[in-house]
């Protein structure tokens, strides 16, 4: 194919922050970070234990937690809202970048684990290995495992994009494909042999860079950490997509054949979009996993995979803060739900797909949008 | 020329067989009134006075009579519960309960009550007429109608070879029917011959045993192939030894074409299993474009239907799958079409909303049949028509459900194939899925249509289920493990396509099959997966796309 039109030329800092004041939305979700880094460790770390006021370490992870939720539904929302790539496997990139971290961290562990093998991870001498399989090694070293954290997911994804863009899988078959992605993926983990744990995964995790994860001070910077990258992706996102390349990728979504015939490179486009969220996914799960402290093959299950897709569709795809919503407001839901009313949460989630789907096309953010407009006016028809 | 005479020499046996079958099955029923039976009690009478030589006579004529009652004291005698009443004479099959013995008539086997154990007097056997009763006995099951029994009979005999039961087995070689166990006698006597001590007998024992695929068989003739070592046996004469191993060489061959028939057929059930859950949404995806996420739940609402029958008709097991399957294409049909009507209807021309519709739905029902059946797995019975094996030789079986679910999978295939070709239903089905707009104004219904077809598709699902529910479990988790699979399946035989699901999905069975001894079943799934996603690279619109200008929709 003939490259007809100058390829994506950078956008300079004035139309960038020409696009940031245009995203109202986005400064009130950077207000609320920015707020939430600077509230968060003081009510932590300063207030006492006895106060109102006083936010447990429980409260700071769980905030934590939702945001790298956050930031993986804004990776899915940059290929489906903006390049129509609807992604049922975006987990796995998810939990390649938390097996990634959670390699490093097992490491770690050396001579604390019950067995107290200084080199072999428990489930190894527990299986009876006798050495590290040789794609173990280097996970010692923290800078090798963070390189990891974006190759594995980030490779994956170019070989996926590169064979599924290049032959023009798309829409619903490119979907099944993913979902079979990851189905695999999880079948492969559960396997004892592959040396990931198997069922278990990995757990157990004692201390990360030499500080213990136990301790509320790594919590928090583990929390900052996570919201500054929240708040990084947001940035680099709103970057791309007010970018040159962003509108060629949008004007892909919308018709996809008529910007081949204008001489765009549809493939690459789309494949860099997909690499570019596979990577965020990845981060999302490395900051996931020391928090929570364990990471296991269900994370590649097609089921959470969808369940992504539905916090984006929630909260409004195509807006990047909409996301951050959706995936908010269904994770606390899920929190509250799941000890309130057990079974109850797997009816409210269904029901909220239903019904977002029928009726909110445009999700949570897009319903504020739809009350802030002039009375008078005619809404937007389903 | 010389197998032409073998065949007709087969089929003048055959018919020769089925006379005597026809015979003996008129004389069985008119046996009570019949003249020369009318001494049965008389010679098993005889039974309770005879010494042990006159018992051996006794023996002999009782078999001669081919009598199928006689089989029952003869076993009893074997076993020594074969009893006379002191009192009267007259003889009892007696089974111990507590003091007493329990006593049934041997020859209409009865009940007749009981007798006090002093009463009782076993009619003794000694080491000579317990070889006769075996041999009696196997020549008994050998003159029987049933091949099985007959199969089974002449293995008896061969457990223990001895001149005289090669002698009855050379008798009933004779006049066997049936070939399969006409080569069973082969092979034991040649078995016998093996030992002879004459090399021409040995060579011609050798060569019929090529035919044999029995393990033992297969360790002697591995055993002479090899000339005798120190404190081993072997072959001395090099002839026989050579015969030997070219006798090992066809088995090799014989095994290596039933082992690959094995996988096919094996492969093949697996195949169909996955045929039988795509096959529903070759339809509701094929024809009409519908990604239903719910359509695993829809299997399970069949498999649960099928839970439900049983419990309300718990003494017809047997009938029971027979009246799940339209009681489960009636529940999945209709929950089908209810999610036609109410949710699918309003996203058409939006795929991925109707994803992601349809799996909130899933999850609804998911949790619908944990809170009304429990989360855990529910027992479904299997019938007893569907259990056991059929064995087509002695390194080939298949069991009767793996059978079952091929023949069942492919008359739904045809059902449906049938449907969609040869109905109004199925003509207005194809011309909504080829051209709406047009469609509708020639007048069809299309949103009756719509419902009808998702109806279809998902009363299929339904169906599925009943099949599922003999061979995995029963459980809220039943449909998500199919789902990734029937997707696949119905992209890799090309969407909208009916033949390519069926084809694809046994294909797809049999490469699992053939993979797993090699690298594990859980291994041989994500091979296939891998396999599909590269194969979908290759061929994005699977194995048989459909042309024109349908597929671009």
């Amino acid at each position: 194919m003939v490259d007809a039109v100058t390829p994506p030329s950078t956008l300079d800092a004035a139309g960038f922050a020409a696009a940031i004041r245009a995203d109202r939305g986005g400064k009130a979700f950077l207000t609320v970070l920015v707020v939430a880094i600077m509230v968060v460790p003081a009510l932590n770390l300063l207030v006492p234990g006895g106060s109102a006021l006083h936010l447990s370490s429980y409260t700071v992870t769980l905030l934590g937690k939702y945001m790298t939720y956050a930031m993986l539904a804004m990776a899915v929302d940059l290929v489906w809202g903006y390049c129509g790539i609807l992604s049922l496997g975006h987990g796995a990139f998810f939990a390649l970048g938390g097996y990634a971290i959670g390699m490093y961290l097992m490491r770690q562990i050396g001579t604390r684990g019950v067995y107290g093998d200084p080199v072999l991870p428990d489930f190894m001498v527990f299986l009876n290995w006798k050495e590290l399989p040789w794609f173990w090694h280097g996970f010692e070293s923290f800078p090798f495992a963070a390189a990891m954290v974006f190759l594995a997911p980030g490779v994956l994804a170019l070989v996926f994009g590169f064979l599924a863009f290049r032959s023009r899988v798309s829409g619903v078959y490119l979907s099944i494909m993913t979902q079979a992605l990851t189905y695999a993926l999880m079948l492969a983990f559960f396997r004892n042999d592959m040396g990931f744990g198997g069922n278990n995964g990995f757990t157990d995790f004692k201390d990360i860079l030499g500080f213990s994860l136990q301790a509320p001070s790594t919590r928090m910077v583990l929390f900052l950490g996570t919201a500054l990258s929240l708040g990084g992706s947001y940035l680099l996102c709103r970057y791309i997509i007010a970018s040159r390349a962003g509108r060629v990728i949008q004007a892909v979504r919308d018709a996809e054949s008529r910007a081949r015939f204008l001489g765009y490179r549809v493939e690459s486009y789309k494949l860099w979009m997909f690499v570019l969220s596979a990577l965020l996914a990845g981060l999302a799960g490395a900051l996931y996993v020391p928090q929570i402290g364990i990471i296991n093959p269900s994370e590649f299950s097609p089921a959470s995979s969808i369940e992504i897709v539905i916090w984006v569709a929630i909260g409004g795809r195509g807006t990047l803060y909409g996301a951050v919503v959706g995936a908010f407001l269904v994770n606390y839901a899920k929190t509250y739900f799941t000890a309130a009313l057990p079974s109850m949460w797997l009816y409210a989630l269904g029901a909220l797909f239903v019904l977002v789907t029928l009726f909110l096309p445009s999700g949570v953010v897009g319903l504020i949008g739809e009350w802030r407009r002039h009375a008078g006016r005619q809404p937007k028809g389903l | 020329m010389l197998s032409r005479l073998q065949r007709w020499h087969d089929l003048k046996l055959a018919f020769a067989g089925l006379a005597s079958l026809m015979l003996a099955s008129t004389a069985t029923p008119a046996g009570a009134v019949a003249p020369e039976t009318g001494d049965l009690p008389e010679l098993v009478g005889g039974l309770a006075t005879a010494s042990y030589s006159e018992k051996q006579a006794l023996i002999k004529q009782l078999v001669q009579t081919h009598d199928p009652r006689v089989r029952g004291v003869l076993d009893a005698m074997l076993e020594g519960k074969l009893y006379s009443r002191t009192s009267d004479g007259r003889l009892f099959i007696a089974a111990e309960n507590n003091d007493v013995l329990d006593i049934t008539d041997p020859l209409t086997g009865k009940p007749a009550g009981s007798m006090q154990s002093g009463d009782a007097g076993k009619i003794g056997i000694n080491n000579q007429l317990r070889k006769t009763l075996r041999v009696a006995l196997a020549q008994f099951d050998l003159a029987s109608t049933d091949v099985n029994v007959r199969l089974e009979a002449v293995r008896e005999m061969l457990r223990a070879v001895d001149t005289e039961s090669i002698a009855v087995l050379h008798e009933r070689l004779a006049v066997e029917p049936s070939s399969a166990v006409k080569r069973e006698i082969r092979a034991g006597l040649a078995l016998a011959d093996l030992d002879s001590s004459e090399v021409s007998v040995r060579l011609a024992a050798v060569k019929t045993l090529a035919e044999s695929l029995n393990v033992d068989v297969y360790n002697r003739l591995t055993a002479m192939s090899q000339a005798p070592a120190e404190g081993e046996a072997g072959e001395g004469d090099p002839a026989v030894r050579a015969a030997a191993k070219k006798a090992l060489r066809t088995i090799d061959r014989k095994r290596s074409f039933y082992s690959i028939a094995q996988t096919l057929l094996y492969g093949l059930s697996q195949g169909s299993v996955l045929v039988l859950a795509a096959i529903g949404l070759a339809i509701t995806f094929g024809v009409m474009g519908v990604i239903n996420m719910a359509h695993g739940e829809l299997m399970m609402l069949g498999a649960y239907s099928t839970y439900v029958v049983q419990l309300l008709m718990p003494q017809h097991i047997g009938a029971s799958i027979l009246v799940a399957i339209p009681v489960a294409f009636l529940v999945s049909g209709l929950v089908g079409i209810a999610i036609e009507r109410g949710i699918v209807r309003h996203l058409y021309g939006r795929p991925l909303e109707t994803l992601l519709a349809t799996f909130g739905l899933s999850l609804i029902l998911q949790q619908a049949v944990r809170d009304i059946f429990s989360a855990n797995n529910r027992p479904v019975e299997t019938p007893s028509w569907l259990a056991g094996s059929l064995q087509i030789n002695e390194v080939l079986a298949i069991t009767y459900n793996r059978l079952y679910i091929i023949v069942f999978t492919f008359a739904v295939f045809l059902l449906l194939l049938a449907i969609l070709k040869r109905t109004r239903l199925g003509l207005e089905v194809r011309a909504v899925s080829q051209n709406r707009g047009m469609a509708k104004a020639m007048g069809i219904r299309t949103e009756w249509v719509d419902a009808m077809t998702f109806g279809l598709g998902s009363g299929i699902a339904g169906i599925a289920g009943v099949a599922l529910s003999q061979l995995t479990n029963v459980g809220p988790n039943l449909g998500q493990s199919y789902i990734v699979d029937s997707f696949m399946v119905v992209v890799f035989g090309g969407v909208g396509n009916v033949w390519g699901t069926e084809i694809g999905g046994n294909a797809l069975g049999v490469v699992n099959q053939a993979l797993e001894p090699y690298a594990g079943a859980v291994l041989a799934k994500i091979f296939v997966l891998v396999f599909l996603i590269l194969f979908i690279q290759r061929r994005p619109r699977g194995m048989f796309p459909q042309k024109g200008r349908a597929a671009d929709g």
